[in-house]
């Protein structure tokens, strides 16, 4: 098959990225009092009733769950400042960087866990909704202008979900295209009926279709 | 090779760089790399060795928590804090694994790559020849004709080993600068997201 490669051991799975993104800080607000934690991955605390504390994403929902705390959504989360993003996102086709890498990640666990805590939910999350579709929608124009001919892709400020996505796309796709499109002349096949020598076409080879 | 770091603004790079130290953010690192890359990288001595110590020493202690009776809360949040270090090594280990198992016979004849393994992975790729070896000459190349019964071979006239699956180093893979870089190669402007050649990225790398 074209381009095959081992992909399967280059992606990651959803839940993956989602392991990666929990490490991200955010503000909780606790209501209890606990002593520091002092953790392979690092250490947290104390904790102090009514003390904005930093800790990781993956140990705040933990606290959350049990009642323990409650969480401050980070500011990006905000109705004005997504409405913000939002149309400098339909204003340009370059994708905005505003949103943190794991922003799709982080919304959708405080969504989970912390709908609560999230001011006009109900209106946040249609925007990251929006938002999402639109990144994506151009994502895919951009993929659209692959030829025979690319070597790179570049893409600016993609989120780690939306490189996810893409990744093995576009590394078939990418090696597909090195392998059939070789620099020699190819003739068009759609000439094949023509009895004159044919003039060679010096377009990118089309995709055979099966 | 799917580097990472965050580039939004100087605090959180500063922050970024600051918890990149520790062990656990080390070895994340690692394991995105061994994900990303077509071949086996060189294993993390020190780190894991480093990393297997805090495990040990973690779970001890949770056990010695449990006993006394602590705040269950605080235990069960250890927990969770040491089963996330595990997962990632597990994860860390058992990605090698496939890649040896995909091309041991490479892996064993490259002394770049064979020095690449650690003293285990060394052990369980030489049982792995040896069993396969094993199976494919009972199965197969024994009922085969005289020329054509080699493992690594398709037949004795052929000049390399040509039975030896290699991994294809000209995949393409995708990378994120971690700055601002001019544009380099073919596309012109900043470049943020991109993707090369693998055999490429031995020159640029980081890890």
């Amino acid at each position: 098959m074209a381009g095959q490669t081992n992909h399967e051991l280059s992606l990651f799975s959803a839940e993956e990225l989602e392991f990666i993104a929990e490490d991200e800080t955010v503000d909780i607000v606790p209501n209890l009092k606990m002593g520091p934690l002092n953790f392979i991955s690092g250490d947290f605390g104390p904790f102090t009733p009514q003390i904005v504390t930093q800790v990781p994403l993956w140990l705040a929902i933990a606290l959350k769950k049990r009642g323990k705390c409650s969480i401050r959504p980070p500011q990006w989360m905000s109705v004005e400042k997504l409405t913000q993003v939002f149309e400098a996102e339909r204003e340009s086709q370059e994708m905005s960087d505003q949103l943190p890498f794991h922003y799709v990640e982080i919304s959708r666990l405080l969504f989970d866990h912390a709908r609560d805590n999230i001011p006009d939910v109900h209106m946040v999350r249609p925007l990251i909704e929006d938002i999402r579709n639109l990144r994506f929608h151009k994502v895919q124009t951009d993929l659209e202008a692959f030829n025979g001919r690319t070597i790179a892709v570049k893409i600016k400020n993609l989120s780690a979900m939306e490189v996810n996505i893409v990744r093995p796309f576009i590394g078939r796709a990418l090696q597909a295209f090195y392998k059939h499109d070789s620099p020699e002349l190819i003739p068009d096949p759609e000439r094949v009926s023509d009895r004159r020598p044919q003039d060679v076409n010096n377009a990118p080879r089309r995709q055979l279709r099966r | 090779m799917a580097s990472s770091s965050g580039n939004e603004g100087d605090s959180m790079e500063d922050y970024e760089a600051l918890i990149s130290t520790t062990d656990v953010e080390l070895l994340k690192r690692a394991w995105r790399n061994e994900k990303a890359a077509p071949e086996v990288l060189r294993f993390e001595f020190q780190l894991i060795s480093r990393l297997r110590e805090q495990i040990e020493l973690m779970e001890e202690t949770i056990q010695d928590k449990s006993t006394a009776a602590t705040d269950p809360l605080s235990l069960s949040l250890y927990q969770m804090d040491l089963d996330r270090t595990l997962f990632l090594l597990r994860s860390y280990l058992r990605i090698r694994i496939q890649k040896i198992e995909k091309y041991m016979f490479h892996i064993r004849k490259t002394n770049e790559l064979w020095n690449r393994l650690s003293k285990d992975e060394k052990e369980f790729t030489n049982a792995c020849i040896e069993d396969l070896k094993q199976h494919l000459e009972e199965s197969v190349l024994s009922k085969l004709p005289e020329n054509y019964q080699s493992v690594l071979k398709q037949s004795v006239t052929s000049g390399e080993d040509d039975m030896v699956p290699e991994p294809q180093l000209d995949t393409f893979v995708l990378c994120r600068s971690k700055e601002y870089l001019t544009g380099i190669q073919l596309e012109d402007g900043p470049v943020d997201d991109r993707q090369f050649p693998y055999s490429c990225m031995n020159l640029f790398c980081s890890v």
